[in-house]
């Protein structure tokens, strides 16, 4: 099979009540990711849109931003779910044989709707919708029940949002760089018991896009420095409904990472780095069990041995993850973004050190009900 | 981009959209809701295959994707798989003024859980493994809500 690369990236800074329309941030981030990769709108094949109807008030979201993203006079199409998801459709059209190259680009204006309103509507209208479950209330849910199966507590889960804050001070993209303690996360807001308002990811805006490339078309256009590879993905979904599923398991995640390990060639110790998606504190150790990077239910003791931060073996989130920022869809995609630049070896202050192998990890559905799991190396 | 702000005059179209629908509720989910209006009754339907017990009940087996046209009566108790207490409000959305509790109640004779409200408990006293029954409505018009709440039981 041809590989794939990532060519391009661009990323606006991730803010609150952005002042730009979501087609100026889309604009941004296309612009971006064409001079990162050192070529023209001409050389872009076809166009695949990150967005959902719901967040922009419009219907069809795609065509709004078919100007701005390069789709005018190319095909273009739309994944309404998580960034990462997106990428994965990207390479099929790549790897269809259709197309040399795919513009990635995922836009987001949280500040401008209703977090619980619209996350509301993604439930079963004739079943669970009129109860008021929303994005919050469903996963502190799950968060108790992890808690029950695994043992772990609040305060381990609030280790990961003063980890991925943390980490966050040496990203400039990210929204909420915060010096914080355990004792600050306990004190905050409880929204839905257990989760506080420091363990949940903030209202977001903001952009982000990848150029894809057939190795065939990357090798001719870009240099060596540029190109990661998009070496192994796998993705599954679990069942929709809350109660059909234990949200303590892990099952589909399971099978996605087998997938894309299997893909790549890879084992988890060739894992250098990893985006995980922490959309909730608690999410960070569930999803690392999933992935095979703790046993079931050690997830938050090994958060608390430190075992995911910068400077460990396998430093989790160093962008700041979705904790720091969370613009919903663009989320996954700015966690490939952060695993290319440090597989370039161009993350800045929060380089990981010699990393060669990153793991991109994202969700769509409540609780997790689909992942997608990337693995990309130089 | 952020100093256009101190050059233009922001603007700002505040906007809301209103679209009416008329979901279809099935043969399946409709049969479940009569049953629970009229006879203030909760099934449940099994899969042929595999013997999973759906409740509420469920087109097809997600596991085994066969018809399910076994339907079983439900004693209606359960166990809390899991809750939260919901502290902060959501204007438009909550179903009773906060602090309230939902919950994942795990129902004897079911192999799935049901995510419904607890009542009748100081939210603080809710906890996982509490043994619950629903409370129903008197007046029903079929919808989830015919069921009030879920209340601990002894």
């Amino acid at each position: 099979m041809e590989r794939v690369a990532v060519i391009g990236v661009g990323q606006t800074k991730y803010e609150t009540d952005k002042r730009e329309t979501f087609h100026e941030l889309v604009w941004e981030v296309a612009n971006k990711a064409l001079n990162d990769a050192g070529i023209t709108v001409r050389e872009i094949d076809n166009v695949v849109t990150i967005s959902s109807d719901f967040w922009d008030g419009r219907t069809i979201s795609t065509m709004a931003v078919s100007d701005t993203s390069g789709g005018y006079d190319k095909d273009i199409t739309t994944v309404e779910g998580d960034g990462t998801f997106g990428v994965l459709y990207g390479m099929m059209r790549i790897l269809s044989g259709s197309f040399g190259t795919t513009m990635v680009v995922a836009h987001h204006k949280g500040s401008e709707s209703n977090m619980a309103g619209i996350t509301n509507t993604s439930f079963d209208p004739l079943v669970e919708r009129k109860l008021g479950l929303d994005a919050i209330t469903s996963s502190a849910l799950q968060a108790r029940r992890y808690m029950t199966v695994s043992g772990g507590t609040e305060e381990q889960f609030a280790l990961v949002s003063v980890k991925n804050h943390g980490n966050a001070m040496r990203n400039p993209f990210a929204q909420l760089p915060m010096d914080i303690t355990v004792e600050d996360v306990m004190a905050s807001e409880m929204l839905a018991s257990p989760l506080k308002k420091l363990d949940c990811s903030p209202v977001s805006d903001g952009a982000a896009a990848v150029v894809l490339a057939a190795e065939r078309s990357a090798k001719k256009m870009t240099t060596n420095k540029k190109r990661v590879w998009l070496n192994g993905v796998g993705h599954c979904t679990d069942a929709y409904r809350l109660g059909d599923r234990d949200l303590a398991d892990t099952r589909a995640l399971k099978k996605a990472a087998k997938k894309a390990y299997d893909m790549a060639g890879v084992t988890l110790d060739d894992i250098d780095v990893a985006e995980v998606y922490d959309a909730f504190s608690y999410m960070e150790p569930l999803w690392l069990e999933g992935l095979g990077f703790c046993e079931d239910g050690q997830g938050p003791e090994q958060i608390e041995r430190g075992n995911f931060t910068l400077d460990s073996e396998l430093p989790v989130n160093p962008s700041g993850g979705r904790l720091s920022a969370n613009p919903v869809q663009v989320a996954g995609l700015a966690g490939v973004i952060e695993c290319v630049l440090q597989c370039r070896g161009e993350a800045g202050r929060r380089q990981v050190r010699g990393a060669e192998v990153a793991l991109a990890h994202g969700i769509n559905g409540m609780c997790g009900q689909s992942h997608c799991v990337w693995i990309l190396g130089k | 981009m952020a100093d256009w702000k101190s050059e233009v005059e922001e603007v700002v179209f505040p906007g809301k959209i209103c679209v009416p629908y008329s979901w279809t509720v099935g043969s399946t989910l409709s049969r479940w809701y009569v049953q629970l209006r009229d006879d203030g009754e909760i099934w449940a339907n099994r899969c042929p295959s595999c013997g999973t017990v759906y409740v509420p009940p469920k087109i097809k087996c997600i596991k085994c994707y066969k018809d399910m046209n076994d339907w079983v009566k439900l004693p209606g108790t359960g166990t809390i798989e899991t809750f939260t207490v919901v502290n902060k409000e959501r204007p438009g959305l909550d179903p009773k003024k906060p602090p309230f509790v939902y919950a994942v109640i795990k129902m004897d004779g079911a192999d799935t859980g049901m995510v419904h409200l607890i009542g009748g408990v100081e939210p603080e006293k809710v906890k996982v493994g509490m043994r619950v029954a629903p409370v129903l409505e008197k007046e029903r018009d079929g919808h989830i809500t015919d069921i009030k709440h879920f209340k601990p039981i002894a």
